[in-house]
């Protein structure tokens, strides 16, 4: 068993690019979820709209990267509109089936055969990154003790780790602001808000928006990192992982996202690596095949997650005096 | 005790006791406002009238339809049928905020304090027109600041009238629940009412802060405003109320002095059922 190579595999992972695609998803659910007390289970489907706005504009349409990046942010405010402006009105639950529901079907639509033409259907699309890459500034990559990176991987969470700040400064401002101040109080009780000559469904859809569009980001440096769009990615529990890391972070807290991001990665990665090398060693009883190793790796990650809510439930930057008034 | 005024103020001094009757300066008129729920009628108002610059209490058996004609009023549900104006501006079919914004504006019967909110932030957000609410300015706190700094200093101020201002960086969760029913009654003020409606402010109050909560909704009147309030304690409405509304089965049954309605037989069998327990209408809430 080498832990010292696992850990330092995990470190990677901890600021690799699917933490920071994931500390992105999770930043736009703060928003809805911590701030508003919007249950959006449907985060990915921002994703989806991310990446494949991307994706569809320039390896369907030959348009430019940056044109792309303006057609995704387009396609995530569009999605909040549709999304909201039926459910908002309505008791928070539908809302809740109403957007797992619909990243569902988004997922299935540009996975199925007739949509081939536009989205590449089961076989995605490629290519979708080539001018981000041609406009890499840095002569290497990245080399800091065990965070190597090569220096495309550099270049791409570069940006995606500056957009996470970004967006982390610019969501801290606004829930300074006395616009946030109405959105928490929607959070805590809407007919309050309303009582109080607040427009409810306008802040909703403002926060739906907001968050939506952060988190399509994550989808569109998901497509650039990667170059390529595949529909099997955007899956429901991606939705699931980034509850767990907002919760982990501690939600409505402003660093919480990226915190929550880094450490579940590291925890997962480690397992993973973990698992894998016990095995390669033996140490594992033999119902252990090759086969169960992801699961195996997945159930210890879960009991890892609910240790740290069990022993700090208001997650690792939330206000504990405000959980306590939860009841 | 506060006052206790047997006859009403002066603008109703002429007004007959009778139900649906018109005031001199109704700052409220309610016509034909129908709500039913499936078989069931709730609020099948006819006319009424609300004069300013008193205390009007509503009140009625449980299941009158006091909280559903409020909620109807101040645009939390809709009605089947009628219209209602207030200051003369029409407001059928206006969205509840809308109605808050225009100086009508209610508390509930169950307390909605805001919890993971501090006392001051719930005080704040009742102001209306800040420009940091707008999501475009919010960012650039220069523009809104100084107009936070003003809403701050008019929220200290009623914070200090109803003793909450060391209080002001707690949570509103950790209020006891008298203390809540103050800070909503004083949220409400932020926004600026001309009509306040009160849903039941007494309820579930120790008989302490009873008094202290009967000497603010006594100051709202003495400071311009006009109220209605929803009330079971019959010597709250006796002590504090210029006018009172008798609702019952949704129809409004009676109205007039306090001291009038003691004695209407219509509200005693209203409540009863029958006019031999008039003595126990009288003795108990």
């Amino acid at each position: 068993m080498d832990l010292i190579s696992v850990a330092e595999t995990a470190l990677r992972s901890a600021f690799g690019p699917q933490a920071a695609f994931y500390a992105l998803l999770a930043i736009g659910l703060n928003v809805h979820y911590g701030y508003t007390g919007l249950l959006n289970f449907g985060q990915v489907g921002f994703m989806l709209v991310g990446a494949y706005g991307v994706g569809i504009s320039v390896a369907t349409f030959g348009l430019s990267l940056w044109a792309g990046v303006g057609v995704a942010i387009v396609f995530a405010i569009a999605l909040a509109l549709l999304l909201g402006a039926p459910t908002l009105r309505l008791r928070s639950d539908y809302f809740a089936i109403t957007t797992i529901a619909i990243a569902e079907v988004l997922r299935l639509l540009v996975r199925s055969s007739p949509a081939t033409d536009l989205t590449g259907g089961p076989f995605g699309l490629q290519s979708v990154a080539v001018e981000f890459y041609a406009v890499n500034p840095l002569p290497a990559g990245l080399s800091l003790g065990p965070l190597t990176y090569p220096v495309a991987v550099t270049w791409s969470l570069l940006v995606t780790w500056t957009l996470v700040v970004l967006a982390t400064v610019l969501v801290a401002l606004l829930m300074k602001s006395p616009w946030g101040r109405v959105l928490r109080a929607i959070r805590e009780d809407e007919d309050a808000a309303r009582s109080l000559g607040k427009n409810v469904f306008s802040y909703k859809m403002q926060s739906l928006v907001l968050g939506g569009v952060i988190g399509s980001l994550g989808g569109v440096m998901y497509a650039i990192a990667g170059s390529t769009v595949n529909a099997d990615i955007f899956r429901p529990q991606v939705t699931f992982y980034a509850y767990a890391i907002l919760i982990l972070g501690g939600a409505a807290s402003r660093l919480g996202p990226i915190v929550g991001a880094v450490i579940f990665w590291f925890l997962f990665s480690f397992v993973q690596g973990f698992v894998r090398q016990a095995q390669s060693a033996d140490l594992l009883p033999d119902f252990f095949s090759s086969g169960a190793i992801g699961g195996a790796a997945l159930t210890l990650t879960g009991i890892g997650l609910m240790l740290l809510v069990v022993f700090r439930p208001q997650g690792i930057f939330g206000n504990k005096r405000e959980l306590a008034l939860d009841a | 005790m506060p006052d206790t005024s047997p006859m009403p103020p002066g603008p109703l001094a002429d007004v007959a006791h009778e139900p649906c009757v018109a005031k001199p300066d109704p700052i409220l008129v309610a016509d034909e406002v129908r709500r039913s729920f499936g078989g069931l009628t709730a609020v099948d108002v006819d006319h009424l009238e609300v004069q300013r610059g008193v205390i009007t209490a509503v009140i009625g058996p449980n299941g009158a339809g006091k909280t559903t004609f409020f909620n109807l009023l101040t645009g939390f549900d809709s009605p089947d049928h009628g219209s209602w104006s207030f200051n003369g501006v029409d407001l059928t079919g206006q969205a509840s905020h809308h109605i808050a914004r225009k100086g009508l504006v209610r508390t509930f019967q169950l307390t909605k304090a805001l919890s993971r909110l501090t006392v001051m932030d719930n005080m704040k957000l009742g102001a209306v027109d800040q420009r940091g609410e707008r999501l475009l300015n919010a960012v650039f706190s220069a523009l809104w600041r100084d107009q936070e700094r003003e809403i701050e200093g008019r929220a200290t101020e009623i914070l200090e009238r109803f003793q909450l201002l060391d209080k002001q960086d707690d949570y509103a969760g950790e209020l006891s629940g008298g203390q809540r029913k103050l800070l909503e009654m004083a949220r409400a003020l932020m926004v600026g009412p001309e009509l306040i409606l009160l849903d039941e402010p007494m309820a579930g109050v120790n008989p302490a802060l009873v008094q202290s909560l009967l000497r603010h909704v006594t100051q709202l009147r003495d400071d311009g405003m006009s109220v209605i309030f929803v009330e079971h304690d019959m010597d709250v409405v006796m002590n504090i109320s210029d006018w009172v509304a008798v609702l019952a089965e949704g129809r409004v049954i009676a109205e007039g002095p306090p001291a009038s309605i003691l004695s209407n037989p219509d509200v005693i069998s209203a409540y009863l059922g029958s006019d031999e327990g008039a003595d126990g209408f009288l003795d108990g809430e």
